[in-house]
């Protein structure tokens, strides 16, 4: 409260008349989606010769902040002020008028077109585009950078770092003197990464600001000047450049790691986790060894995975969203080709059984994809229960359907695990999220469970559901069932497991016991140092 | 009688190829303008007919076939006016309402002919051709090529014009950025919406042109559903010619030659059922697709509706 107020004086301060060095500051920005709150008062300032990081985990609201500044999206509340005025950014030309150029995440290139062309595009449309000044105005630009670009090349013939350049110089050749970079480093090789941050200085040196998204910390450490923390939309701390200056990179970082993985004092959900009793000697359930799969065009492969779970222990893979967590749930479940490695299910391999003999034998996989991949939204919630036993006595017989079995066992069902539901015939889609993961539960734990995999169980979910299908799951390993929960959510991790691992670019970074400090060693491996 | 290389025969196939390729011609270098920029439009086929009743109806009151082209051509215009207010303003699906506007208009276009003029029957006279001196000379190929109304070679001036516009303009450019990749164009601070729209209200331009010159030109009077598929002609070679107006030319051309041999047939004597004739340029549709249609490329974004902030 008091930084916000602090922050309000500050923005006051920058109203006509007074000086200031602020290119574009924020004040009290918020922007809400059905459903979520993205930003949430967010106050900050950009200055000229200064990199200012954005550091968050994804859904911290990044993106809708960049979409604000380039005209994209508009702010439900408070100001955004262009050179101390206040100003509405109504559209990506009228941004690109203020001197605000953008990067975005995804290339904004056309591929079919050259680089001079793209270049070209925003010109007005009855003039004939003019190569030849804009030749010269590229060469001056290119060679106070000390970057090469290829005026003539196909942008689709490019690597995406010389996509990414081009991209940059547009912005330089529209004057502008903001330059947005929203998570430029996350398709670029390590070479590049180092390439662009010694643009970004050159640039910052010629007196440009620049904005810099990333939810990698030693970026931000390496490349800014000042850093501002975001966490579920609301803006968590800020190391200004003098600050940034007097500290060490080692006390920055850990500074940074409190701020983003800190526990916040008015979480509702954070519970004191219950002690389990897991026996040492117990063999393991479930032993996976340097299990590998191959990257497809949109996710990463699987390498070196490896862990074991013994029964009654809850293991948690955490990490940032889409680094393999979907894809190692679905090797394990087996709707994912593997390229090595062994699963073992009670000391017997598994990895060359199809899905249903795995089902069988008692490994358990709850998607996190509800509606898609786990129900058929169009069949009532009585079929849905028996899913992926369809054809199977006694609730088919000679390949017709026992409707009296069916429904007496889904009523069982119903009330055993408090499905909200109408009636048994109600189509699936029509429930809540919560009741549909009700329902996938009491699918998955009915008999024969020994393992069971949650993919991020509470995602969407409310308070209420949330807190059920968490006791459930908990009740799951009291049972003696081994449980591998991934979750994105590093509260829920803490709260139930007994050792969290960390997955990173479809690898296993490092497992840690839950114990005192497995707060800021999860959280130092997911943003990519060691432990 | 005459054989089926006779110079009547030659003459009347060519003169009656190039009649049936300028409709052809324009509805796909319309259609090509609309899918450079990201629209599939189905709504051509009803463009067409817009612009032939409303060409024929302006040429056939005011007496001046010039008169009927701008009629039809705002016809063209008016119905794409709906299709943009719809599909690119709205973002409703490009498909549905395209054919909607086509089978919509194929039945006003007949009810209005209908309770107008199924009576009278009326026609227009010939229109005069605009003679080529010296070129109009040479034996067949003159009169086939060269004796043709003023609008023939001002369609085939539009082929090179349309080059031009897509090579060297910076309309052009933006034309093809908001087929490929309209985010881009967008964030270039260039209005998406606005570029596909004045692209859809050419296409309807050009397609009611094309439709107004069946009427007025080709036939000489209005029957419902004259434009007979040249509208969806016009979209296969829009297809096919992967953005390139001289593909487009040279594809109507061909599309043409096969529609006028049946009267070139009938000129020569020979007896081939006009059903069987009449088939040829879809079949000619069939083998250019096997041929070429696994190469055409088509912009990244055609059919999507652009939204600002969706990806």
């Amino acid at each position: 409260m008091f930084l916000r107020l602090w922050a309000f004086m500050g923005s006051l301060s920058s109203l006509p008349g007074a000086d200031t060095c602020d290119i574009v500051a924020l004040a009290g920005v918020t922007k809400r989606f059905p459903g979520i709150v993205a930003n949430d008062s967010i106050d900050l300032s950009i200055r000229p010769g200064e990199v200012h990081v954005l550091l968050g985990e994804n859904g911290a609201g990044k993106s809708t902040l960049i979409g604000m500044l380039s005209g994209l999206l508009q702010p439900d509340e408070g100001r955004i002020l262009v050179d101390g005025k206040v100003t509405q950014i109504t559209s990506p030309r009228h941004a690109l008028a203020l001197g605000i150029g953008t990067v975005f995440q995804h290339m904004m290139l056309v591929p079919a077109l050259s680089v001079a062309e793209n270049l070209l595009l925003g010109g007005p449309w009855w003039q004939r585009p003019r190569i030849e000044a804009l030749e010269a105005r590229v060469a001056k630009i290119t060679r106070s950078l000390g970057i090469t670009v290829k005026l003539h090349a196909r942008v689709s013939e490019l690597s995406l770092g010389e996509q990414q350049q081009v991209e940059i110089l547009r912005a330089m050749v529209r004057n502008s003197r903001l330059l947005i970079l929203d998570e430029s480093t996350s398709m670029l090789t390590p070479k590049g990464i180092d390439e662009l941050g010694t643009l970004m200085r050159r640039l910052v040196k010629q007196g440009l600001a620049i904005v810099f998204i990333t939810h990698k910390l030693k970026e931000a450490a390496a490349f800014g000047d000042r850093i501002s923390v975001l966490k579920l939309g609301r803006k968590v701390g800020e190391i200004p450049p003098e600050r940034f200056r007097a500290l060490g990179e080692q006390e920055i970082i850990s500074q940074i790691v409190d701020l983003m993985f800190g526990k916040q004092k008015d979480d509702p959900e954070a519970v004191e986790r219950p002690i389990r009793k897991v026996s040492v000697e117990a063999a393991p359930l479930l032993q996976v060894t340097d299990l590998a799969a191959a990257p497809t065009d949109n996710a990463p492969g699987l390498s070196s995975i490896s862990f074991d779970i013994r029964p009654g222990e809850i293991l948690g893979i955490a990490g940032i969203d889409g680094n393999g967590q979907k894809q190692l749930a679905e090797a394990l479940a087996g709707q994912r080709v593997t390229t090595g490695g062994s699963v073992r299910l009670e000391g017997t391999a598994i990895e060359m059984l199809s899905v249903g003999e795995r089902r069988q034998r008692g490994l358990r996989y709850l998607t996190d994809d509800r509606l898609g991949e786990g129900t058929v939204g169009t069949f009532p919630v009585s079929i849905n229960f028996f899913l992926k036993q369809v054809g199977a006595p006694p609730f088919w017989r000679n390949g017709f359907e026992q409707r009296a079995e069916i429904d007496k066992r889904a009523a069982q069902l119903v009330r055993e695990y408090d499905v909200r539901t109408p009636s048994l015939k109600t189509p699936v889609a029509r429930l809540s999220g919560g009741n549909i993961q009700k329902v996938l539960l009491a699918r998955e734990l009915a008999e024969g469970a020994k393992v069971v995999i949650f993919n991020k169980p509470t995602y969407g979910l409310d308070l209420a559901n949330t807190l059920a299908s968490r006791q459930r799951i908990c009740a799951t390993a009291a049972r003696g069932l081994a449980v591998l929960l991934i979750s994105t959510d590093l509260e829920e991790l803490l709260s139930m497991c007994d050792r969290i691992a960390v997955i990173a670019s479809g690898a296993l970074v490092g497992t840690v016991e839950n114990v005192d400090d497995a707060r800021t060693r999860v959280g130092r491996l997911m943003i990519g140092l060691a432990a | 009688m005459t054989g089926l290389f006779s110079e009547v025969f030659l003459g009347a196939l060519m003169f009656g190829a190039v009649t049936a390729a300028i409709p052809l011609l324009l509805a796909g270098l319309g259609e090509q303008m609309s899918e450079k920029a990201g629209v599939l439009n189905i709504g051509i086929e009803g463009m067409m007919l817009a612009g032939a009743y409303l060409g024929f109806v302006g040429a056939f009151y005011s007496g001046s076939l010039w008169l009927g082209f701008l009629t039809g051509a705002a016809g063209g215009v008016a119905v794409a006016l709906i299709m943009a207010l719809l599909c690119v303003r709205i973002g409703l699906n490009q498909i549905v309402i395209g054919i909607a506007l086509t089978l919509g208009l194929e039945g006003l276009t007949a009810l209005l002919h209908h309770f107008q003029f199924s009576r009278s029957y009326p026609r227009l006279p010939a229109a005069n051709a605009t003679v080529i001196p010296l070129l109009s000379d040479i034996p067949v190929i003159g009169p086939a090529f060269f004796k043709h109304h003023l609008i023939v070679y001002l369609a085939l001036a539009l082929v090179f014009g349309m080059r031009y516009l897509y090579r060297h303009t910076q309309l052009g450019l933006n034309l093809q950025a908001a087929g490929d990749k309209p985010a881009a164009l967008d964030v270039a601070g260039i209005d998406v919406i606005k570029t596909r729209t004045i692209a859809v209200l050419t296409t309807g331009a050009l397609a009611g042109l094309g439709g107004a010159y069946l009427a007025n030109v080709g036939a000489g009077l209005f029957i419902p559903f004259i434009s007979n598929g040249a509208g969806f002609l016009g979209i296969v070679l829009a297809m096919l010619a992967r953005g390139r107006p001289v593909w487009v030319l040279f594809g109507a051309l061909l599309f043409g030659v096969c529609l006028s041999l049946t009267t070139a047939m009938q000129v020569a004597g020979i007896n081939i059922p006009t059903d069987v004739i009449q088939m040829l340029p879809f079949l000619a549709v069939m083998i250019m697709l096997v041929l070429f249609g696994r190469r055409a490329s088509l912009p990244a974004a055609l059919g999507i509706p652009y939204e600002r902030g969706t990806r």
